[in-house]
């Protein structure tokens, strides 16, 4: 299942949805907000998502991920909007009956994630500027 | 045709405005949505270079012909997670 929400994660809740009694592995990620990036303080960043191709593009992640592990259950949820350091912002939780399948899957799910998934990050930086974060060749 | 398109993060800030609207012969093709729309808004030129077009809600190859209603948006690199 995929979601995005303006609300915290609870992690925990997403870890329970996925356990089953055919999946002896559990494995959940947890993308929080950093304080420091490439040496300069953050105090906050803001998520802005393309709602409608996000959730698009995360269920196909999900299809893609389920067609090449045998994943029991797989939950991933990106939070948007304000989150101070610390905070959660992305979580994959995915069940598999082994653990080397649920860690391969969960790391394809997030690495998928980041490559594909409209959703934007702002960094509010310490000294009070901002600057949306668009990896790749400064322009 | 006119194209209504959505603009998202640090392209939104340069355009100073959530959607750009483009006028375009009939047949053209998402290359040419992005000449446009650098022309229309050089600001917005360098991102532009860097950025993904999506029609309904989907990568859309250059070549691709757009059509009068379909939802279009210009999608800066992405860095959720």
């Amino acid at each position: 299942m995929i979601r995005l929400t303006k609300e915290p994660i609870d992690y925990h809740a997403l870890t329970e949805a996925v356990r089953l009694p055919a999946c002896g592995a559990v494995v959940t990620f947890l993308g929080t907000v950093r304080d420091l990036t490439d040496g300069r303080v953050t105090v906050a960043l803001d998520y802005e998502a393309y709602p409608g191709m996000a959730e698009k593009k995360m269920a196909e992640i999900e299809r893609e991920t389920r067609q090449r592990w045998p994943v029991g259950e797989m939950m991933m949820v990106h939070r948007l909007g304000h989150l101070d350091i610390g905070e959660v912002s992305v979580a994959v939780a995915v069940s598999c009956p082994h653990r080397a399948q649920a860690f391969e899957a969960c790391r394809h799910a997030i690495d998928r994630f980041k490559e594909l998934v409209p959703i934007w990050k702002k960094e509010n930086w310490a000294d009070g500027s901002t600057e949306w974060v668009h990896p790749g060749a400064e322009s | 045709m006119t194209v209504t398109v959505r603009l998202f993060a640090r392209a939104r800030d340069l355009a100073g405005a959530d959607t750009l609207c483009v006028e375009l012969p009939a047949g053209a093709t998402a290359a040419d949505l992005r000449r446009r729309l650098a022309a229309q808004c050089p600001r917005l030129a360098p991102l532009l270079e860097r950025s993904a077009l999506a029609v309904d809600e989907e990568f859309a190859d250059e070549a691709q012909p757009l059509r009068e209603g379909s939802e279009i948006a210009l999608l800066p690199p992405v860095s959720g997670g």
